[in-house]
């Protein structure tokens, strides 16, 4: 149940921003995650509605998770693959000296904030 | 409405920690290795096990990592080696700062090995660095050849693994062979090490990677 310390780290990183512009509300964060994380979904989404309930901040916020496929390179044959979580060889020469590109991200990639003056910035 | 662009790690905090813990460790010249398994795996004995065979070449300490109590460390402190405990009162994992708090009280300019014994969980200890050199994971063999196929993140993680009780495999239905060959496409490159570590069976392989670890630094 490690998604509630994530959780609770977003909300401490989004809120520091939120500051910073002066939000009067935060409406929506958006996340993504890698498919080779171990976060899983249900669980994030559960530590969001726990936590955001003790967060005026947030009451009308909504949680987007972009989840993430996971996608190597051969360091031997340079082939660029995707793949699952089980099979990290190159499909092309076979050498498992790989380097993964994507699929291990665990980020914020934006949130949207109401900071009173009525205007849309987006 | 304002939307802001971010990009910004969720787990920023900590990996900047987990950096400043590698740091301090690569300035005292210290290996920290961050032994990963489920409860009951063998953690406690397989480190009991390495000090025996490493405490006249090296000097050790161990950082134990359990929901509460502190039975592990007072079994570590038996056999005369520091240890320190964290209790995470019902956290899953141990977090970078938690290791930081421990270093402190450690004196990194008389050791060269520190074994972090992470809390039993196969799945949330894999995503959160702590400032180890190598993660290691154990598996011991009455939980089943099945485990890399159940928890493959920790598997793929790991630059060594470690197979248990080897000396019950023929009591347990557990597929060695089967075992090894999801590992192989998962973590080609992470030796497996097949011991008993009550009874110190297979153990030489496991220190001579140590070892070779140590010797790096």
């Amino acid at each position: 149940m490690h998604e509630l310390s994530l959780m609770q780290g977003i909300f401490d990183s989004v809120s520091k921003v939120a500051a910073q512009h002066n939000a009067q509300e935060v409406t929506l964060i958006e996340l993504d995650i890698g498919e080779m994380t171990q976060v899983v979904d249900e669980a994030l989404q559960f530590a969001f509605e726990v936590l955001q309930e003790d967060l005026p901040l947030y009451r009308n916020c909504e949680l987007k998770v972009n989840y993430i496929p996971v996608r190597s390179k051969c360091i031997e044959c340079e082939e660029e693959f995707e793949h699952d979580q089980f099979h990290l060889k190159c499909p092309k020469c076979g050498s498992a000296k790989t380097v993964c590109l994507a699929g291990k991200e665990m980020n914020i990639a934006c949130i949207e904030i109401e900071d009173g003056s009525g205007t849309n910035h987006t | 409405m304002t939307k802001i662009d971010l990009e910004t790690k969720i787990i920023d905090k900590n990996d900047r920690i987990a950096a400043q813990n590698r740091e301090l460790l690569k300035q005292n010249n210290v290996c920290m290795i961050n032994l990963l398994a489920s409860p009951g795996s063998g953690k406690t004995s397989t480190i009991i096990a390495t000090i025996n065979a490493l405490k006249d070449a090296c000097k050790i300490a161990v950082i134990e990592g359990d929901i509460a109590g502190d039975v592990d460390s007072v079994t570590i402190k038996a056999l005369g080696v520091d240890a320190v405990q964290i209790n995470t009162r019902g956290s899953c994992h141990l977090e970078a700062d938690m290791i930081a708090q421990a270093l402190d009280v450690l004196d990194l300019d008389k050791l060269d090995l520190i074994i972090v014994e992470n809390v039993g969980n196969l799945v949330c200890t894999t995503d959160f660095d702590l400032g180890e050199d190598a993660k290691v994971v154990i598996l011991s063999v009455p939980e089943g050849d099945d485990k890399p196929i159940k928890y493959p993140g920790i598997f793929r993680e790991s630059q060594a693994i470690i197979v248990n009780k080897i000396d019950t495999l023929s009591m347990f239905d557990f597929d060695y062979d089967k075992f090894a060959s999801v590992v192989d496409d998962l973590n080609a490159q992470a030796p497996i090490f097949k011991i008993a570590a009550t009874k110190g069976d297979g153990i030489e392989n496991w220190i001579d990677w140590l070892k070779n670890k140590l010797k790096k630094q």
